[in-house]
């Protein structure tokens, strides 16, 4: 994407049909391309979110506002990760650790399994650290149980998908079967620095949804509050971009700026021959991201996985693209997404070695509390050659006073 | 038995060229075709190409003809097909663009025909909310399961002599909304629905509903339609609506 003098002004694509270089002039464009979960190795999303978006509106210039905030939510079914809803422990559901026991009582005693997917996704972490966690079924990955036996007679009216799922992909019947399930990660807070009426610090460039970082889920998203975020927010960024197009003259195209991406493209990324599979680059990354940047966190890992991005980021100028065919050629797709994810997984870890207390998602080993005062800032991530420019901005304040969260 | 799978795989190149990749697949690394396909993309053959997305049988992206039958890459689990060596194919009814990647565009084009949303006749400016019972609700409920993958027109017999034919995906969505109380359109969707490409071509064979990985009964769905259509002829016939 291009911005000119502080205005959208065009953006180039690749027709995965034909391998067509097109470039879109507009007036205006909504960012509207979700998160960035596939960053890790474990995860709920679809193979397709990649982080694209975001990626593309930092190296643009736009800021991204609070990418370490990474949501976990606590039961991804093992070992594919696919969503266990909440639902299910909402109904009543039961988790159990590897000796089939309730555990929550030690993490939230009142609210159990109910507490908050930061504090129980801990909880199962911390269950698999002392050794009870399950093993053995699934490779080497430890995991816990979700237990819905108990409410086996209202199942198939409350929650179907679950026992349609576990049924599909794991031969388990869940009115008689624990179902093994693990943290798995859910949610990217973080995205475009924009605000409620969708705007950017740029005109003309709008966004909505995860792809956008409004702050109404802070440092922790609430389950089911993305749907007023792409419902409502959504709306809100159609009708502006509209009216907002409306009003102004589609910008002249500045042709330099398209024969250098092109040129990147076909000159460069295609060209380069040293070997390295972007698929293992993005394998490694998502499982040192699972590892050092997950649940957990401390300055070591952190430390560690930021070094480990640097050299990924150099393996990743030695690809080589196999692939040589214009139509359909997911290769090349993977090798600018596996660009783009590099990035940000750079810019989630120096948020979080930078971020030294522990809030929401973000929990740091190191920092187990909340630290109001030197932190309760948001987090901006300006794009430069050298790496992201961490910079801080205050956290608005209305109704809602921070408070002790306890379960 | 051994301890790899052999996917033998039907491509096609760019040029227009078709052969078939064979391929060993480690059964301890993978469970699901789509992991599979995955496994051979990242470690064996960059230039093997196929549509997924969410894994989980929600994005509708992934469906191939596996040993012999439209499924879902990603739900279908390579050991449940109890064999050894697995043919993959791009579905049928379908022009290949690539390997396993068809075009899905005349199906789509299809889909639209049938005005797969709610018409009102108050055109949605309504003041107050429209209630709707679980008895309401579970009239179309299986048919709004839908993902939209195009198995059942891989499946049908009269899709394959008559590309024409609507099919059993689009006059199942018909169904789906002219079964929904909220709904008013179904003077403007019987045209389609019940017109020379519709249900007339439909011969009962029932391979929609058999392929179906959501469980819609599209066969079902077409008898309701020539039902429905009728009721709206008959009552035209003597000037009502």
């Amino acid at each position: 994407m291009f911005i000119e003098n502080g205005r959208f002004n065009s953006l180039t694509t690749i027709n995965l049909r034909t391998g067509d270089f097109t470039v879109f002039q507009g007036k205006a464009i909504v960012f509207a391309a979700g998160g960035a979960g596939r960053l890790y190795q474990f995860s709920t999303y679809a193979h397709s979110v990649s982080g694209d978006g975001d990626a593309i509106a930092y190296r643009a210039g736009i800021p991204l506002k609070d990418m370490e905030f990474i949501q976990f939510h606590p039961t991804g079914l093992v070992p594919s990760g696919i969503l266990i809803t909440e639902g299910a422990r909402a109904d009543g559901g039961y988790l159990l650790n590897g000796e089939k026991k309730r555990f929550m009582q030690a993490y939230a005693p009142n609210k159990l399994e109910k507490a908050s997917r930061d504090v129980v996704s801990r909880a199962i972490m911390w269950e698999i650290e002392a050794g009870r966690g399950a093993k053995g079924e699934y490779g080497d990955m430890e995991y816990v149980y979700l237990d819905l036996r108990h409410m086996a007679d209202v199942l198939d009216e409350r929650l179907p998908m679950i026992t349609e799922i576990a049924k599909k992909f794991n031969g388990i019947d869940a009115h008689t079967e624990l179902i093994p399930v693990h943290p798995a990660t859910h949610y990217t807070m973080g995205g475009i620095d924009s605000n409620v009426k969708t705007t950017t610090d740029y005109s003309g460039i709008f966004a909505a949804g995860e792809n956008a970082c409004v702050s109404i889920h802070g440092a922790n998203r609430l389950g089911s509050n993305s749907t007023n975020e792409c419902l409502a927010l959504g709306n809100v960024a159609g009708v502006s971009a509209a009216k907002y197009a409306m009003e102004h003259d589609i910008p002249d195209l500045v042709v330099s700026n398209v024969d250098a991406e092109e040129k990147r493209i076909w000159d460069d990324l295609l060209k380069r021959n040293g070997g390295e599979n972007v698929a293992k680059i993005r394998e490694d990354l998502r499982n040192n991201m699972d590892k050092n940047v997950g649940i957990f966190r401390d300055a070591n890992g952190l430390n560690t996985a930021l070094k480990n991005i640097k050299s990924y980021k150099e393996r990743y100028e030695k690809i080589s693209i196999q692939d040589k065919s214009s139509t359909f050629n997911m290769e090349l797709e993977w090798a600018l997404e596996v660009g783009f994810m590099l990035d940000l997984a750079e810019i989630i870890t120096v948020g979080a070695i930078m971020r030294t207390e522990s809030r929401g998602a973000h929990y740091r080993k190191d920092y187990p509390n909340r630290d109001d005062e030197n932190f309760l800032k948001h987090t901006i991530a300006t794009y430069t050659k050298d790496g992201p420019k961490i910079t801080y901005k205050p956290v608005v304040i209305t109704k809602w006073q921070p408070t002790v969260r306890t379960y | 038995m051994a301890d790899e799978y052999e996917f033998e795989i039907k491509r096609k190149d760019e040029s227009g060229k078709v052969y078939y990749s064979t391929y060993k697949v480690p059964k301890d690394k993978i469970s699901t075709v789509l992991e599979g396909l995955l496994y051979i993309k990242e470690n064996l053959d960059q230039s093997l190409s196929f549509r997924y997305s969410c894994r989980m049988e929600i994005c509708g992206s992934c469906g191939m003809e596996i040993d012999g039958k439209p499924r879902m890459a990603c739900s279908t689990i390579v050991e449940d097909l109890k064999k050894d060596h697995i043919k993959i194919e791009p579905l049928k009814h379908y022009k290949v663009i690539r390997d396993l990647v068809v075009d899905i565009d005349p199906f789509f084009d299809k889909y639209r025909e049938v005005k797969p949303y709610i018409i009102r006749d108050d055109d949605g400016k309504y003041d107050k909310e429209l209630p709707q019972t679980p008895e309401q609700f579970h009239e179309y409920a299986n048919f709004a399961m839908c993902i939209k993958c195009g198995l059942c027109m891989a499946a049908c017999p009269i899709e394959g002599s008559d590309p024409n034919y609507l099919g059993p995906a689009p006059l199942a969505a018909a169904w789906r909304y002219i079964a929904d109380n909220r709904d008013q359109g179904a003077k403007y969707r019987v045209e389609v629905v019940d017109g020379e490409e519709g249900t007339s071509r439909c011969h009962f064979a029932g391979e929609c509903t058999e392929v179906c990985p959501k469980g819609v009964d599209p066969s079902f769905a077409i008898q309701k339609l020539r039902r429905t259509a009728l009721k709206i002829e008959i009552a035209s016939i003597f000037g009502g609506r």
